[in-house]
């Protein structure tokens, strides 16, 4: 498979003249399909009518061209994947229907993506709630966007941002109505009141990810894709802030580690800022802990006492 | 007895040591206890903050162990951690019964300070404890944990980053606590300022 997917980018870039479109997707308005889909209008000569025509692109039909060019898939162009009848507008309608590649179509036990486990995570999504609630229709782009996705929890080195750019995936549907809609077919809950039981919910929600919590954790895959629903999600701050885990275990490390590669250096373990709360705490240290600190304080009042009684 | 007796017992070395010691570990112990608590006093300093400072606190407080252990590996210093085993046990209960009953009862300190003897039997027992255990535990956890991949994956069935951090959490408790016994036993002297005085200026009396 990997060989075949070698000799697949070589012939791709012999032979593909779109690889140099693929280029352009910073000049956008030169690119035979982006000059519209990036556009939020496009024209297009009515040949019915005889003359010009300018129209609303539809907006799930506009591409960032700017994230597409940082995307993982950034060395392909558009009619590597979609089919090269979309050269000619109006678009064939029939071209809606044919069914597109897949993530493990390509990625499915391909070495050279062996770390990412492709079939693994499809395992585990497949027992999870999105597919229970949408089957196959809820396909791998649904929350990782195949135009502009970064592999940012590998390449960042930023904790926050490996965290912003999780929870996004989950609230670009989540925080969106339509979209939420289409895969419920009910409305979306609200998500700050439905968690206003977590205290301080701002400071969760920037610094954890949502999976962390509503996902079965593994530690043989990096992100869990077995989305639980939320009757079981966790509810404990102790799962978290607590003696546990593995998983608090394996983040301390992870959020450590990837500081340290990126930056390097003596600096940066002093500037190490991975800490989660309450990883050490344990019930029965803390209350001996308490016992221990107050007899101290107490023998030391009583001695101070006898020392001033007897002027010592 | 010679009530002004002059002793040089603190040279400049391990008053310098003394002294960013004390600097870390109180930084370390505020900072550790505000880890602790998390939420509440990130109204005192930001929560990233008081990470930083942990972290500096420690290098510092292992830097200063450094020369401390090396102070006592090649001046006399080393001598007076040394334990004899002859009243190993009723030496320190001697000096405990004097702390509790004999001192209030005009009863004379049992091991009186000299140039031999610069800690009496229970000092020299807790400080042992405290700079050749707890002071290492701390300072080893606490670079582990700076370091988490060096920490084994599993202690059995617990986190090996967890009992990491309970160790360095309960040491560095223990070392709180030492040092609020010291600074109490500190303040037992001829006045209660004394002994502060004998560590900034390296003299100490001998009455």
């Amino acid at each position: 498979m990997n060989f075949r997917f070698i000799v697949f980018l070589f012939v791709l870039l012999l032979f593909n003249p779109g690889l140099s479109d693929a280029q352009s997707y910073q000049n956008a308005k030169h690119h035979k399909c982006l000059k519209c889909h990036s556009q939020q209008t496009y024209s297009f000569l009515n040949t019915v009518k005889g003359k010009e025509d300018k129209r609303l692109m539809n907006p799930y039909f506009i591409l960032d061209t700017v994230a597409m060019s940082h995307g993982v898939h950034q060395q392909f162009d558009c009619t590597d994947c979609h089919s090269s009848e979309y050269g000619t507008y109006p678009h064939n309608g029939n071209l809606k229907l044919e069914p597109m590649s897949t993530c493990l179509d390509c990625h499915g036990g391909d070495a050279s993506f062996a770390t990412y486990y492709f079939e693994r995570i499809e395992e585990e999504f497949k027992k999870s709630v999105h597919y229970k609630v949408y089957g196959d229709n809820f396909s791998c782009s649904k929350c990782h966007s195949q135009h502009t996705y970064v592999a940012t929890a590998r390449k960042s080195d930023n904790v926050l941002e490996i965290v912003d750019y999780s929870n996004k995936m989950c609230l670009s549907c989540h925080n969106d109505m339509k979209k939420y809609q289409l895969v419920s077919g009910h409305e979306n809950p609200k998500l700050v009141q439905i968690h206003s039981w977590l205290p301080n919910q701002e400071l969760h929600f920037t610094n954890v990810r949502c999976i962390e919590c509503h996902t079965e954790v593994l530690d043989s895959l990096k992100v869990s894709h077995n989305i639980l629903p939320k009757t079981k999600a966790l509810r404990k701050c102790l799962e978290c802030h607590s003696a546990d885990s593995r998983l608090k275990a394996s983040l301390y490390k992870y959020e450590n580690l990837q500081k340290r590669a990126a930056e390097g250096g003596i600096k940066m373990v002093l500037a190490n800022e991975s800490y989660v709360i309450g990883t050490h705490q344990s019930p029965i240290l803390k209350l001996a802990s308490i016992v221990i600190f107050l007899l101290v304080l107490a023998g030391i009042i009583i001695h101070s006492l006898f020392r001033i009684i007897k002027k010592k | 007895m010679d009530s002004a007796q002059k002793l040089y017992f603190y040279p400049v070395w391990l008053r310098i040591w003394h002294g960013l010691n004390a600097i870390g570990i109180l930084t370390l112990i505020f900072t550790g206890i505000s880890m602790q608590s998390s939420i509440e006093s990130s109204q005192i300093l930001a929560f990233n903050t008081i990470v930083k400072l942990h972290n500096l606190a420690g290098i510092l407080v292992m830097l200063s162990y450094l020369v401390y252990f090396a102070g006592n590996l090649f001046t006399r210093n080393g001598q007076f951690y040394i334990v004899k085993p002859k009243g190993f046990l009723n030496k320190p209960m001697q000096q405990a019964y004097y702390y509790a009953w004999g001192m209030f009862h005009g009863m004379k300190a049992p091991f009186p300070l000299s140039e031999k003897r610069k800690f009496n039997p229970l000092q020299k027992y807790s400080y042992i404890m405290v700079m050749y255990m707890a002071v290492p535990i701390v300072i080893i956890t606490g670079i582990a944990l700076l370091f988490p991949e060096v920490i084994i994956d599993k202690v059995y069935t617990v986190s090996g980053v967890f009992v990491t951090a309970i160790l360095h959490a309960t040491m560095g408790f223990f070392i709180s606590v030492f040092l609020i016994i010291h600074l109490y036993i500190a303040s037992i002297g001829k006045s209660p300022l004394e002994n502060f005085k004998s560590i900034i200026t390296g003299w100490h009396q001998v009455h």
